[in-house]
C-alpha cells in the first residue's frame, strides 16, 4: 500500500510470517494426503502421525490404479468433460446474446438466472430424482451431463457475458462491412479474441462438475457408472482400513483440479469478480 | 463507384425518434460531410447506409439499388470507424486484406492491393506488426488502408479523426483529402467539428436534434446559412446574433442604432471578421467596451459589450492598437448582414 | 419502433417487418439452449419441488402422492430434528462466513502489498478453492482422525481438548470439523474477490491521503472500508447464501451425526430425500429454507442501498 511509505522492518518481518502462516495453512492437509499417500501399508499406523514418513512407496498407486477406481476416474472424465464443452457452448451463445443485443425480455430471462444461484439446489434433488427415474436414466452418465450442465449455465453465462463485453462491438461490425455474414464474423474475429474466456469458462465448469457429489449420489446407485467422488465415498464405507489407497485415490482426484487451476489462475479475479457481481 | 440516395429516411429506438425525414442524395465521387453537435443523429445515419442499424421507415439506395434489406456485406461499402476498429489477433497486412480474404481471394492475388495501399498511406514497413504495437496515426491509416484496398462502391467514416492530438488530426485531414482526390470515391464522413466540414467537403449536411437543417457546399452554408442554427454552427469564431425591432428601413436595435434589413426580419447576424472596429469618434455605429482582447498573431479576436444590444465579437486583421476597456465603434459590411425572421429561418433579401 | 412502422404504407411494412422480426428473434435463438436446459432442468423442477411440499409423498411408502396441504409444515414444527437443524444452520452458515472472511480480508490485504515470490505465494495460498469439495472433506476427516491425523493432538497439545479423540465423534463438538474444512476451503474466495476490489481502488487516493498525513491505520479504515463496502455486502451476502446451501462437506464428513448433532437444514433435506425417500418432508424443509434465505437477502439489500446512497 503506498500510504504505508517505507514499513518498519518488524512490520516487515511479521507480514512474511503471516504469509507464511497461510501457505501453511493451504499446503498442509494436502501434503497429509501426499504423505499417507506414499507411506507403505506396513508403517501407516506406527508411523500415522509423524511429520515426514521413513520410506516412499509408489505401491498404493499401483495398486489405485488396476482398480475399480479407474472406471470411476473414466467416468468422472467424460462426464466433467462433456459437461465443461457443453456448457461453454452453450453459454457462449447466451452471453453473445446478452452481450450485444437488447432485446426485450432481457432483464426477466436475467433475473430468472439469478434466481437460479438463489435457491437451494437440494430443492429440486427430489424431483429431478423422479424425473430421470420416469425418463428411465437413472444410473446413466447423460443424466448427469444434462443436470450438470443446467446447473452451470447460469455462471457460466455471465462469465461469457464479461467476456464479450470486453471485445468492442466495432470489431464486428467492421468485420461484417469487410464481407463478412454474422457467423463468418464471429468464427473469424470474435472466436478467435474470446478463446481465453472460453478457457476459462471450461476450467471452472469442468471443476464444478468433477466435485459435485449429491445429485451424483442421488441419481448413480450402480457400480460401473459412478463417478470418482462416489466411487471414493462408497470406497470409504465399505472397507474403512486401507487409508494409503484412498489416500493415493485421493491424490489422484486432485490432479485434473490442479491442472485447470493452473490453466485458469490468470482470469480467476476477473471471473470470480464477476460472478459475484452479477451471479 | 456509386451514388447514395436516401428518401424520407426515420430511424427510432422503441418509441424514441432520433432521425425524421431525412432526404439526400450523395453523386458519384461526391465528398459529403455530415455534421452536427453531438447526439443529432450523425452516427445512427451513417450506419443506416452501411446496414448496421435497421431502417425505421423511408428507403436507401445505392448505386441505384434498393438497400433496406441488404445486410452489410451486401451493400459494398467500406467504414472508417472512430476507434479503427482493427482485429487485434491480425497483422496490419492481414487486417488490410481481410476484405479479400473473406471474399475468398487467394493470398498470392492480395498481396499487390495491400502493398500498393501501404505505400500510398506510408505503411510499408509496418505490414507485419499487429495493432498493439501501432500509434494512434498509425492505426488510423491501417483502418483506411483496409477501406482502400477494398475498392468498395463507397466510403464512409465516423469521426475517424477525433480520438487524434491537435497536429496529427490536420496532418490526417489533409491526407484524407489528397486520397479522396487520388481515388475520387463517394464518401460519406461524419464529424461534429465544423472545420474538418468545411475543409473536405464537396456538400456539407448540418444535422441538429435529427432533422437536416441545410445542405449545401461549404461557401454556400458560409454565406447563405439558412437558419440561425447554421449560422452559429458553421464559421468560427461563431456568428454574432442581434435583436431589434422593426423600423422602416431596417432593425432598430437596442441603443437605437439602425441596421438594414428586409421585411420581417427580427434578428441579424454579422460574422466577426465582417465586424469593422473603429476607435470612437463623431462617427455614427454601434459603440461598445472592449472587454477581453485576443491576439493570435495574424487576427486578433476583440470581445466587445455593446450596453443593451449584448456581447459582440469582432475579429481583425493582425493587431490593434486598443486597451481593454476602450470605447469603438461597430459598423457592420452591410452586404455580409443575415436577416432571420422569428422563427430563426433566413429572410431573403432583395426579393 | 412498432409506433413508428404502423405509419409506414403496407408495401414497406412487409419487408420492414420481417427484417425487424429476424432481429427481434436473432437474440433469442442464440439463448434458447441456454433457456430450455434452465428451464427444464432448473425452474420446471424447482415448481415441482414447490409443490411436493404440500404433498405427502414418499416413495418408500408406495401409493400415489395426495395433497395434503400444510401437513408437512406442521410436521416439521413438531420435528425436534428440524428444530436442531436450524440451529445448527445458523452456528454453520455464521461461524463459516466470518472466519473465511477474516482470513480472506486479511489474505488480500496481504497480497495487496509487493513482496518477494509474489506469484507463487498466490498460486500456494489459492489451491485450497481448487481442490475438490469431496476431497477436502475426506482430507480433513482424516486430519481429524487421531489413528492417522495429526490435529487431536495438537488441540489436546493446546489444552483444547483433554486428550487426543475424533471430535468428529462427539456431539458437542463434531460441527467444528466441517466449519474448520469450510474455512479452508473458502478463505481463497474472499481473498480473491476483495484483492480485485483492493486493486480497483485508484493508488492517487492513497497518496492523497498520505499527503494529507493519515496514517496506514487511516487510510484503511477511510479510504479502503468504505470503498470496499458496498462490494463486501454483496459478497458477503451471496457467499451467505451458498454456504447456507452447501451441504458437502457436512455430508461426507459426518453423514449429519453423530446423532444428527451436525445436521444443517440443507444436509437434512438430502438426507430425508436420499435415505428416507421422503420427497414431501424434504421438500418442506427446502421451502423453510427458500424462505429464510430470502429474508436474508432482502434484509442486507436494504443496507446495502443505506451504504451505496452515502
Ligand atoms: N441503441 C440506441 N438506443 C436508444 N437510443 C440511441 C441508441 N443509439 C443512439 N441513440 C440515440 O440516438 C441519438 C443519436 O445518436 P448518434 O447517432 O450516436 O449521435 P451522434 O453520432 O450525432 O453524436 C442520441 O440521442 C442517442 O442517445
Ligand atoms: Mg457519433
Amino acid at each position: 500500500m503506498a500510504a504505508l511509505g517505507r514499513p518498519h522492518p518488524a512490520l516487515v518481518a511479521g507480514k512474511y510470517l503471516a504469509l507464511a502462516a497461510y501457505v501453511a495453512f493451504a499446503l498442509f492437509p494436502l501434503y497429509w494426503l501426499v504423505k499417507i499417500a506414499v507411506t507403505p501399508d506396513r508403517l501407516i499406523y506406527s508411523e500415522g502421525t509423524r511429520y515426514w514418513p521413513s520410506a516412499a512407496t509408489w505401491d498404493n498407486f499401483r495398486e489405485v490404479l488396476g482398480s475399480d477406481f479407474l472406471r470411476f476416474f473414466g467416468n468422472s472424465v467424460i462426464v466433467s468433460l462433456s459437461t465443461a464443452a457443453i456448457t461453454a457452448v452453450i453459454a457462449a451463445g447466451g452471453g453473445y446474446a446478452f452481450s450485444r443485443f437488447d432485446f426485450r425480455g432481457k432483464r426477466l430471462v436475467s433475473a430468472l438466472l439469478l434466481l437460479t444461484q438463489m435457491f437451494p439446489l437440494l430443492i429440486i434433488i427430489a424431483p429431478i430424482y423422479r424425473i430421470v427415474a420416469s425418463l428411465g436414466l437413472l444410473n446413466t452418465l447423460p443424466s448427469l451431463i444434462v443436470t450438470y450442465t443446467a446447473f452451470n449455465i447460469p455462471f457460466a453465462l455471465f462469465l461469457m457475458q464479461s467476456f464479450f463485453d470486453g471485445i468492442p462491438k466495432d470489431l464486428e461490425e467492421a468485420a461484417m462491412i469487410d464481407g463478412c455474414t454474422r457467423m463468418q464474423a464471429l468464427r473469424k474475429v470474435i472466436l478467435p479474441l474470446t478463446l481465453p474466456g472460453l478457457g476459462a469458462t471450461l476450467g471452472f465448469v469442468f471443476t464444478a462438475a468433477w466435485s459435485e457429489i449429491l445429485f451424483a449420489l442421488m441419481l448413480i446407485r450402480k457400480e460401473e457408472s459412478m463417478t470418482f467422488p462416489v466411487g471414493l465415498l462408497n470406497f470409504v464405507s465399505k472397507f474403512s482400513v486401507d487409508w494409503g489407497q484412498m489416500m493415493a485415490a485421493g491424490v489422484l482426484a486432485l490432479v485434473p483440479s490442479c491442472l485447470f487451476f493452473a490453466f485458469i489462475q490468470r482470469y480467476l479475479v476477473q471471473g470470480l469478480t464477476s460472478g459475484a457481481v452479477k451471479g | 463507384m456509386a451514388g447514395i440516395e436516401l428518401s424520407g429516411i426515420a430511424k427510432s429506438y422503441g418509441g424514441v425518434e432520433v432521425l425524421r425525414d431525412v432526404d439526400l442524395a450523395v453523386g458519384e465521387g461526391e465528398f459529403v460531410v455530415l455534421v452536427g453537435p453531438s447526439g443529432c443523429g450523425k452516427s445512427t445515419l451513417l450506419r443506416m447506409i452501411a446496414g448496421l442499424e435497421p431502417i425505421t421507415a423511408g428507403e436507401l439506395r445505392i448505386g441505384g439499388r434498393r438497400m433496406n434489406e441488404v445486410p452489410p456485406r451486401g451493400r459494398d461499402i467500406a467504414m472508417v470507424f472512430q476507434s479503427y476498429a482493427l482485429y487485434p489477433h491480425m497483422t496490419v497486412a492481414r487486417n488490410m486484406g481481410f476484405p479479400m480474404e473473406i471474399a475468398h481471394r487467394p493470398k498470392a492475388e492480395r498481396a499487390g492491393p495491400v502493398a500498393r495501399a501501404a505505400e500510398v498511406l506510408g505503411l510499408g514497413k509496418l505490414l507485419d506488426r499487429y495493432p498493439r504495437a501501432l500509434s494512434g496515426g498509425q492505426r488510423q491509416r491501417v483502418a483506411m488502408g483496409r477501406a482502400i484496398v477494398r475498392q468498395p462502391q463507397a466510403f464512409l467514416f465516423d469521426e475517424p479523426l477525433s480520438n487524434l492530438d491537435a497536429a496529427l488530426r490536420v496532418e490526417m485531414r489533409l491526407e484524407i483529402a489528397r486520397l479522396h482526390h487520388r481515388i475520387g470515391a463517394t464518401t460519406v464522413y461524419v464529424t461534429h467539428d465544423q472545420v474538418e466540414a468545411m475543409t473536405l467537403a464537396d456538400r456539407i449536411v448540418v444535422m441538429n436534434a435529427g432533422r437536416i437543417q441545410q445542405v449545401g457546399t461549404p461557401m454556400d452554408l458560409y454565406e447563405r446559412p439558412a437558419n440561425r442554427f447554421v449560422a452559429g454552427f458553421i464559421g468560427s469564431p461563431t456568428m454574432n446574433i442581434v435583436e431589434g425591432t422593426p423600423v422602416p428601413d431596417g432593425l432598430r436595435l437596442a441603443d437605437g442604432t439602425v441596421w438594414p434589413a428586409p421585411l420581417g426580419a427580427r434578428a441579424l447576424g454579422i460574422r466577426p471578421e465582417h465586424l469593422h472596429v473603429a476607435p470612437d469618434g463623431d462617427g455614427a455605429g454601434l459603440r461598445a467596451e472592449v472587454q477581453l482582447i485576443e491576439r493570435l498573431g495574424s487576427d486578433t479576436n476583440l470581445f466587445c459589450e455593446a450596453p443593451g444590444v449584448g456581447p459582440l465579437l469582432a475579429r481583425v486583421h493582425g493587431d490593434v492598437n486598443l486597451a481593454l476597456g476602450s470605447s469603438v465603434v461597430l459598423t457592420p459590411d452591410l452586404a455580409r448582414l443575415h436577416p432571420f425572421d422569428a422563427e430563426g429561418r433566413r429572410v431573403p433579401v432583395g426579393r | 419502433m412498432s409506433a413508428a412502422l404502423t405509419d409506414t404504407p403496407g408495401g414497406t411494412r412487409g419487408r420492414l417487418s420481417r427484417a425487424y422480426l429476424g432481429m427481434v428473434a436473432e437474440p433469442w435463438l442464440y439463448l434458447l439452449p441456454s433457456l430450455l436446459l434452465i428451464g427444464g432442468v432448473m425452474l420446471l423442477p424447482l415448481a415441482i419441488g414447490l409443490g411436493y411440499a404440500f404433498q405427502e409423498f414418499n416413495l418408500l411408502r408406495p401409493g400415489a402422492a395426495k395433497w395434503v396441504g400444510l401437513d408437512n409444515f406442521q410436521d416439521l414444527w413438531a420435528d425436534p430434528q428440524f428444530w436442531r437443524a436450524l440451529r445448527n444452520t445458523l452456528v454453520w452458515t455464521g461461524a463459516s462466513v466470518t472466519l473465511q472472511f477474516a482470513g480472506g480480508l486479511g489474505l488480500a490485504l496481504l497480497l495487496n502489498t509487493r513482496f518477494h515470490g509474489k506469484k507463487l505465494v498466490q498460486a500456494l495460498v489459492f489451491l485450497p478453492w481448487a481442490v475438490p469439495t469431496f476431497l477436502t472433506a475426506l482430507t480433513f476427516s482424516w486430519l481429524l482422525n487421531p489413528v492417522i491425523g495429526p490435529v487431536p493432538y495438537w488441540l489436546s497439545g493446546l489444552g483444547l481438548i483433554e486428550e487426543p479423540y475424533n471430535i468428529l465423534g462427539n456431539p458437542d463438538t463434531a460441527l467444528w470439523g466441517p466449519i474448520l474444512a469450510n474455512v479452508w476451503y473458502g478463505v481463497p474466495f474472499f481473498a480473491i474477490t476483495l484483492l480485485a476490489a483492493l486493486s480497483a481502488i485508484p493508488s492517487e487516493l492513497y497518496e492523497a491521503a498520505e499527503i494529507d498525513g493519515a496514517s496506514g491505520w487511516q487510510s484503511f479504515t477511510k479510504i479502503t472500508l468504505p470503498f470496499l463496502a458496498p462490494m463486501i455486502v454483496i459478497t458477503v451476502m451471496l457467499r451467505t447464501i451458498w454456504i447456507a446451501n452447501f451441504a458437502d462437506l457436512i455430508y461426507v464428513m459426518t453423514g449429519g451425526g453423530p446423532a444428527n448433532s451436525t445436521q444443517i437444514l440443507s444436509s437434512y433435506i438430502f438426507t430425508t430425500a436420499f435415505k428416507r425417500l421422503d420427497f414431501g418432508h424434504a421438500s418442506a424443509i427446502a421451502v423453510v429454507l427458500l424462505a429464510l434465505l430470502m429474508i436474508y437477502a432482502a434484509i442486507l439489500l436494504a443496507v446495502r442501498s443505506r451504504l451505496v446512497r452515502r
